[in-house]
């Protein structure tokens, strides 16, 4: 390292001096000795997260710490690519609240919930979708996150032309916290689009909490669109993992409460559920039609 | 430094993490497709938690005047002189390749078939990082110019000193964010000179000219965002007063465009992009006039659906090449922006297509796309090496380019012909190229497709030879091509996650092709399209390759040898073993003391070699988009370990 260099390296490396002399609480069980629940958190990612503690998960990172006696902690991390292998695996946090199952990078609780990728519309512009097999899909102007499942449900039907509107996937919430995956919701209310295809939490949270009781949320029926949510821990961390469980299990209608309350559209959770805890389709103000 | 046993700190000890934990890729093909996004640091004031300042870096030029453009222009007549002379001298290596033709050979003849026995390291330095190292130092005068992967370290090395003492060392300040954005390894290809300036381009896409003698900034100028995926690896080209300067970060729907700074100030002079309509693509009025069956108007919109070419890829992070007779410069884009082939029916042009272009106006007069509507992450970047070859008993002005599809491309420089394209390792996506229509001739059993398991995939995404640049000799006619030798299987599909919204991804499982060696050193001949002799490498050979009047072919291989092989036979004549695995390009110059030395980097990484540069854990064999698991398998892991070393030889 030159002289020339300056600014966070070198303040890293007075923390990293600092943390040298004096040793503190920081191995791999900090969070076990100290009972602190030390969640890395998006500062700036609505409806999961804020550093406001607005978000959902917020939320439910509060009822499990509260459930386990435990002190509430963030690191705040924008949620992309590094995520584990510069925070997580580093041990400045222990607790993603929210991750698909089958996220290999992390070991993963029991599921706590189900949810998808949905269509939404708004009823005062779109008569009626239904399925992702709807001919008007083909002649409205559709967003959609690229190389999600329903981006990819798109290109299977041709549906790849001028009406397509393409969302990044990629945003920094430091950087651009505009960019934020609920653009597209915003979009679609502002009629700058017809229809979004968007993770179903997503456009719940404006149907609920944002005042959008003109949207219309179906589930997409398509394989690869609804995923069942963990919470993730480090790989070794089976202790935590085990302790998050049996909490999830204890406050299951409470966590169901808090999804509600957001607007989350709610499948059953398959067997594996803790506790068969299985949630059913719950009739949300949206309609919910293609099947059972 | 170990993520894994990274003692627990305030937010910052994260970021310095950043140059030592690169984030894990996380798709299906390689500097190309995917989802995730810009990691940052989080500068947010929590309990215990400190707030980083961002570091000073350039900001984008504005837009440069008609009067601005009209001085350069004249400026660029005399400007060019000096590279043109410099890149003869055989003494010196002023540019990446040694020379506007990239063919990396020196008339040194010290060093010979009969005393390379001798050979010994003369010394040696380290770089200060363990990233990948790719390209070659330079040397100018009497001081050599070295670089580092990132944070991008610059070390000016004073030659006439016994002990090779530093004049002055440099680290530009660069927005971290670059790293974990960063496709496949933090590497770094090298620097340029031009007027007693070193040129550098930074990982987090600044443009930087620092004065060679003093190392201090005369000015620096920016051309990607990093918080968009926009980060820079290559090392562009000085060509009569202009940098010209590529872009990486196709994976994350970069635009790729390449770009002209005037070396006296840093002014941005023209933008040329890959994608959209011809006016931003900068074609002249006869494009591709002798092969209109390659496509002229409007093929950069024309051939996507909607407006997908604004994420349309083409980025442009490979090497650059020119020649001064016919005033063209020549590169090659990479893959198509997004990621499932579905998504973007038609050609995707001017994605995976060699172009050329006028270095002062940025107008193209012809562009060849090889490989059309990409399924398979053959990202079009490799160099392109300008040589004369004889046809026919006719003298032609050729390009030849070794494709990551597996064809070996030889091309008539001057309008893009078609003159040979032949497999030059085993492929079976396609059968051959019609050179009438100038397409490839697939087998539509190994187009692949998302949720559908495509097996035996020859070449993998890796590519018949990855950016690693080859070496031509005049005086055997052949070119020197290190190659892989690994097939794939895409298939199944994994569970991702970005930013709240889980999605799903096709692994890609990397095997051995035929034989089992996963690399060769090739010797090629670039008018019949067939090759003479080769060296099978228990590694992809991922190296650079030099070559000398004496029939000395250098280069090195993963698991950290250095090789001198005889140009006519392939027999080994001389290897030693250096610290780490060699990704970079050897190189030759003459010191003041008047004796020839070679040198190349040692420091495993790349794509390949991020498993060990990256300590990557081998449970996880798709990882790094599916290196892991085949460099676990070769043996890469015990083989060689991190760590960017110099190495300088001498008999």
């Amino acid at each position: 390292m030159t002289e020339k260099r300056k600014g966070p390296a070198r303040l890293a490396l007075l923390v990293a001096l600092a943390s040298a002399i004096f040793p503190s609480e920081g191995n791999a069980d900090a969070s076990a000795s100290k009972n602190v629940l030390r969640v890395c958190g998006d500062p700036n990612n609505m409806p999961f997260s804020n550093e406001k503690l607005e978000g959902i998960e917020n939320k439910i990172a509060a009822l499990i710490a509260k459930d386990l006696g435990w002190e509430l902690e963030y690191l705040w991390w924008p949620h992309q690519r590094g995520l584990v292998k510069r925070v997580l695996n580093t041990e400045r946090c222990d607790v993603l609240v929210g991750i698909p199952k089958g996220y290999d990078l992390v070991r993963w609780t029991k599921p706590y919930y189900r949810t998808g990728y949905v269509i939404a519309y708004r009823k005062d512009r779109v008569a009626e979708i239904r399925s992702m097999d709807d001919p008007i899909l083909k002649t409205l102007k559709v967003g959609v996150q690229v190389n999600t499942p329903p981006h990819l449900a798109l290109g299977q039907r041709g549906i790849v032309g001028d009406n397509v509107v393409a969302y990044q996937l990629m945003f920094d919430s430091n950087a651009h916290p505009e960019d934020y995956p609920g653009k597209e919701v915003e979009d679609l209310m502002a009629g700058r689009i017809d229809v979004a295809l968007v993770w179903g939490p997503i456009a719940g949270y404006f149907q609920k909490k944002k005042g959008a009781s003109s949207l219309v949320l179906v589930p997409i029926e398509e394989p690869n669109n609804a995923f069942e949510i963990s919470m993730g821990v480090r790989k070794a961390n089976t202790e935590l993992k085990t302790r998050l469980e049996q909490a999830l299990d204890r406050r299951r209608d409470d966590i169901r409460a808090i999804l509600e309350d957001f607007g989350v559209p709610l499948l059953p959770l398959t067997a594996s559920a803790p506790g068969g805890a299985a949630t059913t389709p719950d009739g949300h103000d949206g309609k919910r039609k293609g099947g059972s | 430094m170990k993520c894994s046993t990274m003692p627990p700190a305030p937010v910052l000890i994260a970021l310095l993490a950043a140059t030592a934990c690169e984030a894990r890729p996380t798709t299906t093909t390689a500097e190309s497709t995917t989802q995730a996004a810009t990691p940052a640091p989080a500068p947010q004031a929590s309990p215990g938690i400190t707030t980083a300042t961002a570091p000073t870096t350039a900001a984008e030029p504005p837009p440069v005047t008609a009067a601005e453009l009209a001085d350069h222009a004249a400026y660029a007549k005399e400007a060019g002189a000096e590279l043109k002379k410099l890149q003869n001298d055989d003494a010196q290596w002023v540019m990446p390749a040694k020379n506007y033709s990239g063919t990396r050979y020196s008339t040194l003849n010290e060093i010979t078939t009969a005393n390379v026995q001798n050979l010994k390291v003369a010394w040696s330095m380290s770089t200060g990082t363990t990233k990948g190292h790719e390209g070659a130092p330079l040397v100018v005068g009497s001081t050599m110019y070295a670089h580092s992967s990132f944070p991008n370290h610059v070390y000016a090395i004073d030659l006439t000193k016994p002990d090779h003492s530093l004049k002055w060392q440099y680290t530009p300040e660069q927005d971290e964010r670059a790293v974990p954005v960063a496709c496949c390894d933090a590497v770094h290809r090298g620097l340029n000179y031009a007027e007693g300036k070193i040129l550098m381009i930074t990982l987090d896409a600044q443009v930087i000219a620092l004065d060679a003698n003093t190392g201090k900034e005369v000015w620096k100028s920016r051309n990607g965002d990093p918080t968009k995926g926009e980060t820079i690896t290559g090392a562009g080209l000085v060509v009569n007063g202009s940098f010209i300067v590529g872009i990486s970060g196709g994976e994350f729907g970069v635009r790729g465009h390449v770009t002209a700074y005037d070396v006296r100030n840093g002014k941005r002079l023209w933008r040329a992009y890959s994608t959209g309509p011809d006016a931003e693509l900068m074609l002249t009025d006869n494009f591709n006039a002798a092969n209109p069956h390659y496509g002229q108007k409007e093929q950069g919109t024309k051939t996507w659906t909607g407006d997908a070419w604004k994420q349309g890829g083409g980025t442009t992070w490979g090497w650059y090449s020119y020649d001064p007779a016919l005033d063209l410069m020549y590169y090659s884009t990479g893959n198509p922006g997004t990621w499932n082939p579905d998504q973007r029916p038609g050609d995707n042009k001017w994605s995976m297509t060699i172009w050329a272009r006028n270095p002062e106006t940025g107008k193209a007069s012809w562009g060849y796309q090889m490989t059309p509507h990409d399924a398979w992450d053959y990202d079009g970047i490799n160099e392109s090496v300008l040589v004369d070859l004889t046809f026919d008993g006719k003298k032609v002005p050729s390009l030849v380019h070794f494709d990551r599809n597996g064809f070996g491309y030889t091309l008539d420089r001057r309008d893009g012909t078609i003159l040979v394209a032949e497999p030059f390792v085993h492929v079976n996506w396609a059968k051959g190229i019609d050179k009438k229509t100038g397409r490839p001739i697939e087998d539509i059993e190994k187009r692949t497709k998302q949720g559908v398991v495509t097996k035996d995939i020859c070449p993998n995404a890796m590519g018949g030879k990855d950016q690693q640049p080859v070496a031509f000799s005049p005086r055997t006619n052949l070119f020197y091509v290190p190659s892989n030798n690994m097939c794939m299987d895409y298939e199944g599909v994994e569970v991702k996650y970005t930013a709240g919204a889980p999605f799903v991804g096709a692994n890609v499982a990397m095997k051995p092709g035929p034989g089992g060696n996963l690399g060769e050193l090739l010797a090629w001949d670039p008018t019949t399209g067939k090759k003479k002799w080769g060296i099978k490498e228990k590694y992809p050979a991922w190296s650079g390759v030099l070559a000398t009047a004496t029939d000395l072919i250098f280069y090195g291989t993963m698991d950290g040898w250095f090789k001198a092989v005889h140009a006519e036979t392939g027999k080994v004549l001389w290897q030693h073993k250096v610290a780490s695995g060699i990704i970079g390009a050897p190189m030759t110059f003459k010191a003041p003391d008047g004796k020839q030395y070679v040198a190349v980097y040692a420091g495993v990484g790349g794509w390949f070699g991020l498993p060990v540069s990256n300590d990557l854990s081998r449970k996880d064999p798709y990882a790094a988009l599916g290196a892991v698991g085949i460099a676990d398998k070769s043996g890469l892991y015990e083989a060689t370990t991190k760590g960017g070393m110099l190495y300088v030889f001498a008999i």
